[in-house]
């Protein structure tokens, strides 16, 4: 692939403003979609395969369609919660295109024929948030929001607004809670969002980065976006690369390229001298993947193949100074501060995993104790409203299991640092 | 305790492959833990009896509560934007919190005078939220990142480095935090909502100096300023500031499958 979609000219001093964004062909798409019917514009993004890019990658053009039919209020969320440790994509996407997010925005509502919509944004990224409100009065001023968009007969409202520091917000019916000004606890699904979301309305949910790939889905043609990509994993994805490489940022690749040429090709690879032990290749919240597997294409398939997930498209690479116990404990420590504490085997489950974990590197725990953060990884699994359980489960289980030698050794090495070394076989029969 | 302790440090001092991060139990170095009282619960008093005789608490009366008028637009401005007005229960706690330095009982009081909502309700968004602060902090915010990626290249001992910097002036919130979305700078801090990176432990002291300042912050090391690092994306007009490493040779990793 020559051709960037997303992150093509994303450097261009300005483009963060009307004129230049428009001089770039912006808000051209817009102009094609709204001369469609509204069912040829979802037929287009049906027809791209595209797949959401916040992490469970359902098919957008799918969601879009459930949403009931007829007048009524129904409401466009655009998550731009991007807490996901590891991402930082939609931060760059926001931050200097925003224009291209309200255009995508525009399009889907018309498509799903919604009049409502708002943009979640994380509270910390202040800055962003400033560049989208100046961007969104500045669409607003030249027509393309309100009534009436371009004399068709499409009407959007667009809110921008500011979280204040929550994890679980990125979660769709979290999210949808704090938008309405309450707690952000995750709800019971079903009733899903697509019947019964934001304020009770049928809502559209996507995230940052699937709605900016929008305008070159009606630029393109759905079947031509198709092209790219694999079969079943259609586009170009912007991967943020970050840990242990040479050179961390975000990269627009196309969808089922080996995940090796993103680490070492367009990464830099690891530290001169040091080598990969592992890697996570959707965010800290996908099972860890060995360095023998960057010869996977890197797809939403093939890494559920894996074993894994392709989540929001995070890879964070471990090298082998790092110690696994420390990440597996990092990684705990902050599901745990995250949960929202709503279900049990999540609030409980975090918990006593950070605790289990902190008492291997205070030398009281016996390699019996792996058994137990196992056990307890597969009691949350599917037990809670969220996934946000299963977020910490499945990593701390695949390291855990992946790497069980050097807990041990670990766990043998602060035992024996403690005045406790000699008896562990007892200890442990 | 001690013995374990000592013994720890001595190992580390004996260096071999020791892992770069000296976190060690009950570091510093973590988040914020979620406060647990008795028995492990999350609530405050959760066995203590009920008084069921207690009034709840009920919505401030507008008479005897006085609220800044600039607050009191700033809140009803953000209710107008919502179709339901509980909608703007974060960005008037924001507001409020932007002037009184922290969700204060009186700055509650206020908000839930104008959105016409109990101070409980609005304490309840107020606790779930890290960016809402419960308890009285220094004006400036710094929240250094200490998840997984920013760790990997040294957060924690930046975080220790931050906090030396700032001592125990007043003025400073400096805190662990969670992933705030920029590991490509890593190790990062956010100031004031300004993010910084990658930063040096000898950052910190110009970090907090500038703060003292007034001024920018770490101006050459500003996210915002930063180019995108796919070499690709530089535009025609040319990247302020240069493109990422690599640009001339651009390596050709996008082939087709």
């Amino acid at each position: 692939m020559t051709e960037l979609l997303l992150l093509k000219d994303i450097d261009e001093p300005g483009l963060n403003t009307l004129p230049v964004y428009e001089r770039r062909g912006g808000y051209e798409s817009l102009k094609r979609a709204l001369a469609m019917p509204r069912e040829e514009v979802l037929q287009n993004l049906l027809d791209s395969g595209l797949r959401g890019r916040g992490g469970a990658g359902f098919a957008m053009g799918k969601k879009a369609s459930f949403l009931p039919k007829g007048s009524m209020d129904k409401y466009l969320v655009c998550n731009a919660d991007e807490s996901e440790p590891g991402t930082f994509k939609d931060r760059e996407l926001m931050q200097k295109s925003p224009h291209m997010l309200i255009e995508g925005m525009i399009i889907a509502a018309w498509a799903a024929d919604i009049n409502r919509s708002f943009i979640y944004i994380r509270g910390e990224y202040a800055q962003q948030a400033a560049i989208l409100d100046a961007a969104i009065e500045e669409a607003r001023a030249a027509g393309y929001l309100g009534e009436r968009i371009l004399g068709s007969e499409h009407s959007l409202s667009l809110v921008l607004h500011r979280g204040a520091g929550a994890y679980i917000c990125g979660e769709e019916t979290g999210l949808l809670d704090s938008l309405e000004g309450k707690r952000g606890n995750p709800r019971l699904k079903p009733p899903f969002p697509a019947n019964q979301g934001l304020y009770q309305g049928p809502t559209l949910i996507n995230n940052v980065e699937t709605l900016a790939t929008v305008p070159h889905i009606i630029r393109l043609g759905g079947e031509q976006y198709a092209k790219l990509g694999t079969e079943t994993s259609t586009g170009t994805k912007l991967v943020s690369v970050s840990g242990d490489v040479q050179r961390p940022g975000n990269y627009e690749i196309e969808l089922g390229v080996p995940a090796r040429e993103i680490v070492y090709g367009l990464a830099g690879g690891p530290l001169p001298g040091r080598e990969i032990k592992l890697w996570f290749p959707g965010g800290s919240s996908s099972p860890v993947l060995t360095p023998a597997e960057l010869d996977l294409p890197y797809d939403f398939d093939s890494m559920a193949k894996a074993g894994s997930m392709l989540g929001s498209g995070a890879i964070i690479v471990v090298d082998d100074t790092a110690s696994v116990v420390d990440v597996t404990t990092k990684l705990a420590t902050f599901y745990a501060h995250e949960s929202c504490g709503k279900c049990t085997p999540c609030r409980e489950g975090t918990n006593w995993t950070v605790k289990m974990l902190k008492r291997i590197d205070a030398g009281e725990a016996t390699p019996m104790d792996l058994d137990i953060i196992a056990s307890v990884q597969q009691q949350i699994i599917g037990n809670c409203l969220c996934v946000l359980g299963d977020a910490m489960a499945m990593p701390v289980g695949s390291l855990v299991a992946k790497f069980r030698d050097e807990f041990e050794a670990h766990i043998e090495r602060r035992r024996a640092e403690a005045g406790l070394g000699a008896p562990l076989a007892e200890a442990v029969a | 305790m001690e013995a374990t302790r000592a013994a720890q440090s001595r190992s580390r001092e004996a260096g071999g492959r020791e892992p770069r991060s000296e976190r060690g139990p009950g570091s510093p170095a973590e988040l914020t833990s979620v406060a647990r009282f008795e028995h492990g619960s999350r609530i405050p008093g959760w066995d203590d009896a009920v008084d069921l005789w207690k009034d709840p608490a009920s919505i401030p009366d507008p008479a005897v509560v006085d609220v800044p008028a600039d607050l009191r637009a700033t809140i009803e401005a953000a209710m107008a934007r919502y179709p339901d007005f509980r909608s703007a229960a974060i960005p008037a706690l924001h507001a409020a919190q932007e002037l009184h330095g922290w969700c204060s009982p009186a700055a509650i009081e206020q908000v839930a005078c104008v959105m016409r909502l109990t101070p409980g309700y609005l304490t309840a968004v107020a606790t779930f939220y890290d960016m809402l602060e419960t308890r009285p902090v220094g004006r400036h915010a710094v929240y250094v990142c200490t998840n997984i990626s920013c760790s990997l290249r040294g957060a924690d001992a930046l975080l220790d480095a931050v906090r030396a910097a700032a001592g125990d002036d007043p003025d400073f919130n400096v805190r662990g935090f969670e992933c705030l979305g920029a590991c490509d700078i890593a190790p990062m801090a956010s100031v004031d909502g300004v993010y910084v990176g990658p930063l040096e432990l000898a950052d910190a002291e110009r970090l907090v100096a500038d703060v003292r300042a007034g001024g920018e912050v770490l101006a050459d090391k500003q996210l915002i300023r930063r180019p995108c690092a796919d070499p690709r994306a530089a535009g025609d007009g040319g990247a302020a500031g240069g493109a990422a490493p690599g640009k001339a040779s651009a390596p050709g990793a996008e082939g087709s499958p």
